[in-house]
């Protein structure tokens, strides 16, 4: 018989033991990786999704919330921003900036935001398409593949956007039915989780909600609007319309001869140039997302604080937000991984205790061990393996937990913000884990079993 | 096979043990009788490679006993000598049978299941190969631990006090096992003993005073 099942053998043999050290160890290297597992997988969010933002630009208020907002797509914006403040970040020829995106934000379809954007967008997060194509018509849109992988859309499904940021049938809005047209291949980033359409979609959309028969002195808008009212006002018509109308485009979407021109042809096509998104002066958007050309030059790195003092709009630094957040949660995450830290010594000193008791209730079973020809030696190993054993089962066990805390923590946090959190995956650290767990155990056990080593056969027996 | 010479030990000052040369052959069995304090037990563990005399010499097969090194010793003890105890005592976690495979897996012997098998049958503990040791009656613990004795094929055995605790019939059991036993693996048998029950079955005995 080898140690190993010696030493199992004697761990086994005292279960109301065993299970007091198992849980403690459990509970202890649980939610160490627990608090590892999500952090890591919360930083790898953070930073994924910085998409290469340089600054965000929205209204005043929370720049944290705004970053949250614009970026993270898990808070509510600050507030929108008129088209004519925001021209001079959405301008193609900026000096400073190599590119930039405008968001309008406010809608949702089963919780999955709807973002108002052009193609830009999809440079910050090297998204591609995957099947069909880009949003380019009104009430197009091309969703992320979680979009359609969870809520089972196709190209071609349509649905109807829902105001606000959460699933709520009794928001949703009566005008406007929206289409895929494409889907983008996953990335990893948060643009998995959203729908993009045009920002005139949004707009329009939101028109006939909240102004009704909006006589907009712009006739792009105006005759948009007219169509659809006349479409929702016959069904029927109105559905055919629209395939009728989607036909064209396959023929004709790339075929911009000018906006004037689309519109009088009646084909619901909307000319996503940057130009012709700032002729709408008085329209909103929500946020821009903007990349410098180059970071560390000086006018970059003060336009932020240039667009603070100076304008009504704020400007806020992502990496610059999202490290401020780590140090607020840092906080909470520091008391945890200490508890955590705190049970795992006491979880050791409950091994170190437990071994010292049963080594007195087995003195006379060393010595016999000893009298069988066993070396001191063998009697050191074999306390050492039992100290040793508990640590491996308990970091089994503790892997075990905090993997299925995480898979439970997951599927709520993807219920609430749509990411997706993988609850099977190992990080660098569980191997460092496990490394201490083995520490731990040797460490209780290593008194007890220099004690062992040190049995004095003879005394022991005399007293037998 | 088993001598040993001048040995004496001292474990404080006002307390030292002589001890009379003593001697025994392969199947010979020596009865060493004393009443308590006069170092029976000193003596036993000194014959077993347990407690190292202040004095003297343990010769046990040619090989002198303390003049090895201690582990060198440990593997010498649990290969060629067999201890029976007068309480009897196992590795409570392991069963009956694997007390036995413990004995020679600790003396680094190969586990021989023949052996064991046989002995269990000869000792007729064989039913009670797979229980836990406590759960055994004291004669039935009593041949198990002969049988622990046993396994390796040793040279000597010492039995400290195995029959004392025992009545007339389990006694003369016990005595009769250990003599047989010992006959089989042609190994010396010392027994140390103040039950003068003894006396009258073994001839060739000696007194401590």
């Amino acid at each position: 018989m080898n140690l190993i099942k010696l030493a199992w053998r004697n761990i086994i043999h005292d279960p109301l033991n065993l299970f007091l050290n198992l849980v403690l160890l459990t509970l202890g290297i649980g939610l160490i990786n627990f608090i590892l597992l999500l952090n890591t997988q919360l930083k790898d969010k953070f930073e994924k999704n910085l998409a290469g933002v340089d600054m965000v630009v929205g209204a005043k208020g929370s720049p944290l919330q705004m970053i949250l907002s614009a970026m993270y797509h898990i808070d509510a914006p600050t507030g929108n921003i008129s088209i004519k403040e925001a021209t001079p970040f959405l301008r193609e020829k900026h000096p400073l900036i190599a590119q930039s995106a405008p968001l309008s934000l406010g809608d949702n379809h089963k919780g999955y935001r709807i973002i108002g954007t052009d193609h830009t967008f999809l440079k910050f997060y090297d998204a591609e398409i995957n099947k069909g194509k880009l949003w380019n018509n009104l009430y197009d849109v091309t969703i992320g593949d979680e979009v359609a992988k969870t809520l089972g859309l196709k190209l071609g499904s349509k649905f109807k956007s829902s105001h606000g940021f959460t699933d709520d049938e009794d928001l949703q809005h009566d005008h406007g039915t929206l289409t895929v047209v494409g889907i983008l291949k996953p990335t990893g980033s948060v643009i998995d989780q959203l729908i993009l359409v045009s920002t005139e979609s949004v707009w329009a959309v939101h028109d006939h909600d909240h102004e009704g028969h909006d006589h907009d002195e712009e006739e792009h808008d105006h005759d948009h609007e007219g169509h659809d009212h006349e479409h929702d006002g016959h069904d029927h018509d109105h559905e055919g319309y629209n395939h009728d109308g989607q036909d064209h485009d396959h023929g004709d979407h790339h075929d911009h001869s000018g906006h004037g021109h689309d519109h009088s042809a009646h084909n619901h096509q909307n000319d996503l140039s940057r130009a012709h998104l700032l002729t709408h002066e008085h329209k909103d958007i929500t946020s821009i997302l903007v990349r410098f050309k180059n970071k560390t030059n000086f006018q970059a790195l003060t336009m932020p604080r240039n667009i603070n003092e100076n304008t009504d709009l704020q400007a806020a630094s992502p990496a610059y937000e999202i490290n401020r957040l780590y140090d607020m949660m840092g906080v909470g995450t520091k008391a945890l991984q200490l508890l955590a830290l705190l049970i795992a010594i006491v979880s050791a000193i409950s091994i170190f205790v437990s071994l010292l008791n049963s080594l007195k209730r087995r003195k006379y079973e060393l010595s016999l061990l000893r009298v069988m020809g066993g070396k001191p030696t063998k009697l050191l190993t074999l306390i050492l393996l039992e100290g040793l054993i508990l640590a491996v089962l308990g970091f089994l066990l503790g892997m075990v937990v905090s993997h299925f805390s995480m898979s439970a923590l997951g599927g709520n946090l993807q219920d609430k913000y749509n990411y997706q959190f993988a609850a099977w995956t190992t990080h660098g650290k569980e191997l460092l884990l496990f490394g201490g767990t083995i520490a731990l155990g040797l460490l209780a056990a290593l008194l007890p079993a220099l004690m062992a080593y040190k049995t004095d056969i003879h005394e022991n027996l005399s007293e037998g | 096979m088993l001598e040993t010479k001048n040995l004496s030990h001292q474990y404080n000052k006002s307390q030292k043990f002589n001890f009379p040369d003593i001697s025994c052959q392969p199947s010979e069995t020596l009865l060493v009788l004393g009443s308590s304090g006069v170092g029976k037990t000193t003596l036993l563990h000194i014959l077993a490679g347990i407690l190292k005399p202040t004095e003297g010499k343990v010769i046990i097969d040619n090989t002198t006993l303390y003049s090895q090194g201690s582990n060198a010793l440990d593997t010498f003890r649990g290969q060629n000598i067999g201890l029976v105890f007068q309480k009897p005592h196992f590795v409570q976690a392991v069963s009956a049978r694997e007390n036995l495979v413990l004995a020679q897996s600790m003396a680094e012997q190969k586990v021989d299941k023949q052996r064991i098998d046989q002995l269990l049958s000869s000792l007729n503990i064989s039913t009670r190969a797979s229980a836990k040791t406590h759960t055994m009656s004291q004669g039935e613990q009593q041949r198990l631990s002969i049988a622990r004795a046993l396994v390796n094929n040793p040279k000597l055995i010492l039995a400290d006090e195995p029959t004392s605790a025992l009545d007339d019939k389990n006694c003369n059991e016990v005595v009769e096992l250990l003599l047989k036993q010992a006959e089989t693996v042609n190994a010396a048998l010392v027994i140390v003993t103040h039950d003068s029950r003894l006396k009258n079955i073994f001839s060739n005995h000696i007194e401590l005073h």
